[in-house]
């Protein structure tokens, strides 16, 4: 791929996901767009791009956002950081709202993992939420992503990563090569289709905010933007959850951190001030 | 150091676990059936065993079952790798006394993951 073709996909991604592409992973684009190219009718990616250059087609576009962007996720991904949802996240929150919501968001949530690990982890603790009700709700940009999300259906490869052998024999069903997850913790999570770079506001606000590993990829100024749009929907006293080692840089006021990599919490103060 | 037993009748299995395995830090020895496993866990037990299902001699679940009979055999931690892939194998081997369970193939990340699950790092 020629440096002129590289910087017209590295742009459209960025422009339309945050993602920013590295120039030296150009050799990677030519593998994972071969497929998009050959479901299209084209030989090559030469002529993909051309075919893009020429009408920006939204399908296209997406096949090629749905190629690029990364998706890597595991189930409890970062034991530590569940380790701190559970003991200390989840308990406070729920004794905060006692009889109202527990609305929890994960921000590009991929292929699902996280929020169903999630969800597995309160149907493991019962107590944990007690009466309170806890709402996921599960966002991505990839339509692709999103389908297998809510499909709940899982490789072998997947199903080993991060998940213990005892959860699969209790919440999954094996179908020939695949997975699937239980009606039951499927129906704990709403998944909904969102662009990081687009308003949050309709998505209302949260108590718990994951989004791990996802900015990390953005481009600098993009990823300041949408830390600082998923903070404002965070409520007062909520917590943030980035990836580990992640951190907040010049949107940490009013943030403390709160006992794990990558996670902080809001002061309720924080919220009064502003 | 931690040992790992390492206990599969493909050679080239054995070899490729044992990189990863050793990758993590652990010590490792091998055997290439469940009756080699038995006796190298007599002369001394190891902190865990990766332990394959099909082997002539003796199988997995017997080794596992003769092994959790033993002075000392409740001690290591056994994580199953298998191409044993259906529920029901995977719920005789936890009867019998398996900590985790691998279905094949594996890659140095599912090892890191399971071994994770049962404390082993």
């Amino acid at each position: 791929m020629n440096y002129h073709d590289f910087e017209f996909v590295a742009g459209l991604v960025t422009e339309r996901t945050g993602v920013e592409m590295k120039a030296d992973k150009a050799f990677l684009l030519e593998g994972r767009l071969s497929p998009l190219a050959r479901r299209e009718g084209l030989v090559s990616i030469e002529d993909l791009i051309h075919v893009m250059r020429s009408r920006k087609e939204e399908r296209l576009i997406g096949g090629l956002v749905d190629a690029l962007i990364p998706n890597e996720t595991s189930f409890f991904r970062d034991r530590a950081a569940f380790a701190a949802l559970r003991a200390r996240v989840l308990p406070e929150l729920v004794a905060a709202r006692k009889s109202s919501r527990v609305r929890i968001l994960c921000a590009g949530c991929s292929t699902g993992q996280e929020a169903y690990s999630i969800a597995l982890m309160l149907d493991q603790n019962l107590d944990l939420a007690g009466g309170t009700p806890i709402e996921i709700i599960a966002t991505d940009i990839s339509d692709r992503c999103l389908e297998r999300a809510r499909q709940g259906l899982y490789t072998q490869f997947e199903v080993q990563r991060g998940l213990p052998i005892r959860m699969l024999m209790q919440y999954f069903t094996q179908h020939d090569e695949h997975w699937r997850l239980s009606e039951t913790i499927r129906s704990r999570v709403s998944f909904k289709k969102h662009n990081l770079l687009q308003p949050i506001g309709d998505l209302g606000s949260f108590d718990l905010v994951l989004c791990r590993n996802v900015l990390g990829g953005f481009h600098r100024d993009l990823a300041n933007e949408t830390l600082n749009k998923l903070c404002l929907q965070l409520k007062d006293g909520g917590f943030l959850m980035l990836g580990a080692g992640e951190t907040l840089g010049a949107q940490g006021e009013g943030f403390a951190q709160a006992g794990a990599d990558g996670l902080f919490k809001l002061s309720a103060s924080a919220v009064n001030a502003a | 150091m931690k040992r790992c037993l390492i206990v599969d009748d493909s050679r080239v299995v054995r070899k490729v676990a044992r990189r990863i395995v050793e990758d993590m830090d652990f010590t490792t020895e091998e055997a290439a059936d469940g009756q080699q496993a038995l006796e190298a866990c007599r002369t001394r037990m190891p902190d865990a065993v990766l332990l394959d299902w099909n082997m002539p001699v003796m199988n997995g679940i017997d080794f596992l079952r003769a092994l959790r009979r033993e002075p000392g055999g409740d001690a290591p931690k056994v994580v199953f790798c298998t191409t044993e892939n259906d529920l029901s194998h995977i719920a005789e081997a936890m009867r019998s006394g398996a900590d985790e369970y691998i279905m094949k193939p594996f890659d140095s990340e599912i090892i890191a993951s399971k071994f994770g699950e049962v404390g082993l790092r």
